[in-house]
């Protein structure tokens, strides 16, 4: 084989114009995040619980509310694999149940934060003249605290879940909204956005090509922190009874129940307790392996 | 300093004007008729008509805001509907139990928090840090009512050690206050703890990577002088802004742990309000509560301005 065949089959190689997997930059981001090992736990708690969560009909077939007044306080057995409640529902189907509730409403917010914090944010960051009076009603939301501001529109809507998800929406959104715009305010900056605008690009294509795609990392750090938080809110509601109504089988709606009986049966607080935790432990945890790998400003360090 | 405290102070007033904005309109998102939907379903018309008079809802929206915003000037919040006194009077009953647990609770998060914040920094990659980091994740992760009723079970019911609930006033018995106040502050506490105890760390790796604290370190000056006097100093100013979040957060958490422990503070009459449709002390006590958060926001920015001579507020 002559030497400069060779020659030839490398340079082809680099000028081929299929893109390598290795160059791919969500690739490498995937790669880091597999190898991020408080990650992969996170990724794994979360993963158990949103599959328990759609998997409910198949797992949990039992009625949550079905009341079995001989079958009172049993405590967790293999019969009862998460024992019976004061009303002798199976706590089993309701903490699954509970599991489904808790990541439709985590997912409601999330993706009411993706769609109003994106607009919101990129609006007041990339238009001047809005940014005073949106910012203005966003920190003044902002100012309330979380759970007070979350009770007192519970108050005003009502008590289902809708109005749970409604309320929540209007408490994180404007923290969402506040990350975008940080982001658009210094990406709008850029060379390469005034190369764009100089080449004739309209404001909503700078924004969607270019100034969009690279607010996404912060963006969803936020998010993944924003589920937890929307599910520890969405119990701490259902706890305190401004939240779903009972007997809505939510983990708050459960351990608010259980309280009475917590000496004698405490299986009805530490079960859907212990899920909860779980769920915002894992969000938790994928949250810190997402900001380590998608947004290094805010890393700390290793 | 003054200057700086004046300033800041009406830089807030927009916040203030738009959160108390949004506590009036509140009541009219209702959906429906506000006056029939607080009355309940057995009201009778004449009930209805006198709480609609009784919450100025017969007068036009102008009008009633500008009611809102006179009454509020002269200190005026409106009646409870459930209790029948005065919104601004029961809530500074109710006001100091809150502020006392959180001020306990806060003292907690800072000393807890600060502590194993810088432990972990200096002893990177270390089982001192990886056990202090588990546990600031784990404090993040546990909801403080979780915390609270395993706490129960095992310190009150099962130990016998502490009282479930209940509340003795700070000033009538200071020693039964701590004894009753320590369950809630602690399950209030921790996950505050946690997030102070991360953000500690990382800061105090940022500062200790700078160039001032190598060169104090070798010109001889022995460990703990360089980590107290050059990293800690700077990092505190970072650090100092969080307090504000925090402070927040204690206020969100202390709602659901005083209705736990039966104390009654602030968190307790806003959820007993919201059970009871009592829409006065709900905007009331809305708007004292982010008022002072608001307050306490400007007393951090000061102090953060006095830490940190760069800072000024001259084009504020």
């Amino acid at each position: 084989m002559p030497p400069d065949t060779t020659l030839t089959l490398t340079i082809e190689a680099l000028d081929d114009d299929v893109p390598l997997r290795r160059h791919n930059p969500a690739w490498l981001a995937l790669v880091r995040l597999a190898h991020h090992r408080l990650f992969v736990t996170g990724l794994v708690l979360f993963g158990i619980v949103a599959l328990v969560a759609v998997l409910a009909p198949w797992i949990a077939p039992v009625d949550p509310n079905k009341l079995a007044m001989r079958a009172k306080f049993l405590p967790p057995s293999a019969e009862h694999l998460f024992g019976t409640d004061n009303f002798g529902r199976s706590l089993w189907s309701r903490v699954v149940w509970g599991a489904r509730l808790s990541m439709f409403i985590g997912a409601a917010v999330v993706a009411i934060n993706a769609v109003f914090g994106t607009l919101i944010g990129a609006a007041a960051g990339y238009f001047r003249r809005l940014d005073n009076v949106v910012m203005r009603v966003n920190d003044a939301l902002m100012a309330f605290p979380a759970v007070l501001l979350a009770i007192g529109v519970t108050s005003v809507l009502g008590p289902s879940v809708n109005d749970v998800i409604i309320a929540l929406g209007v408490v994180y959104t404007p923290r969402t909204a506040r990350i975008v715009r940080a982001s658009v305010i210094v990406l709008r900056e850029m060379d390469y956005v005034q190369a764009a605008r100089a080449a004739g690009a309209g404001d909503f294509r700078i924004l969607r090509k270019h100034i969009l795609p690279n607010a996404m990392a912060p963006l969803i750090v936020q998010l993944s922190f924003l589920f937890a938080y929307a599910v520890l809110t969405e119990a701490t509601l259902s706890f305190l009874g401004v939240g779903a109504v009972p007997p809505t089988p939510t983990w708050g709606n459960i351990m608010a129940e259980g309280r009475q009986y917590m000496i004698d049966a405490p299986w009805i607080i530490t079960i859907p307790g212990a899920a909860l935790m779980i769920t915002v432990l894992g969000l938790n945890l994928l949250g810190d392996g997402l900001r380590d790998v998608l947004d290094p400003r805010l890393r700390v360090q290793q | 300093m003054i200057g700086i405290l004046i300033r800041r102070l009406f830089s807030a007033l927009p916040i203030l004007l738009m959160v108390s904005l949004i506590t009036f309109g509140m009541i009219h998102l209702i959906p429906g008729d506000p006056a029939s939907a607080i009355a309940g379903l057995s009201a009778t018309p004449e009930q209805i008509a006198n709480i609609r008079h009784d919450l100025g809802l017969d007068q036009s929206l102008p009008n009633q805001l500008l009611r809102w915003y006179v009454n509020l000037l002269h200190g005026d919040l409106g009646r409870s509907l459930l209790m029948g006194q005065s919104v601004m009077q029961v809530t500074l009953l109710r006001l100091p139990v809150t502020i006392a647990l959180s001020a306990y609770a806060l003292v907690i998060t800072l000393t807890l928090g600060l502590l194993s914040g810088i432990v972990a920094a200096l002893r990177q990659n270390t089982w001192v840090d990886q056990a202090s980091m588990m546990f600031a994740m784990l404090g993040i992760s546990v909801p403080n009512f979780y915390l609270g009723l395993l706490m129960i079970i095992l310190f009150a019911v099962e130990l016998g050690w502490l009282p479930t609930g209940g509340y003795v006033p700070l000033t009538s018995d200071p020693l039964g206050w701590l004894i009753t106040s320590t369950m809630p502050a602690v399950s209030l506490a921790l996950l505050l703890t946690g997030l102070l105890a991360r953000i500690t760390r990382s800061t105090m790796l940022e500062v200790l990577r700078q160039d001032y604290v190598r060169t104090a370190r070798a010109k001889g000056l022995p460990r703990h002088k360089v980590v107290f006097k050059h990293a800690l100093a700077n990092a505190m100013i970072p650090i100092t802004t969080v307090v504000g979040i925090i402070v927040s957060l204690l206020i969100s958490g202390s709602v659901v742990t005083e209705t736990l422990f039966s104390i009654p503070g602030m968190g307790q009459l806003l959820t007993q309000a919201v059970l009871n449709r009592d829409y006065p002390m709900v905007q009331g006590g809305l708007l004292i509560t982010t008022g002072l958060l608001v307050l306490v926001n400007i007393g951090v920015d000061v102090i953060y301005a006095l830490l940190d001579p760069r800072v000024r507020y001259d084009a504020a």
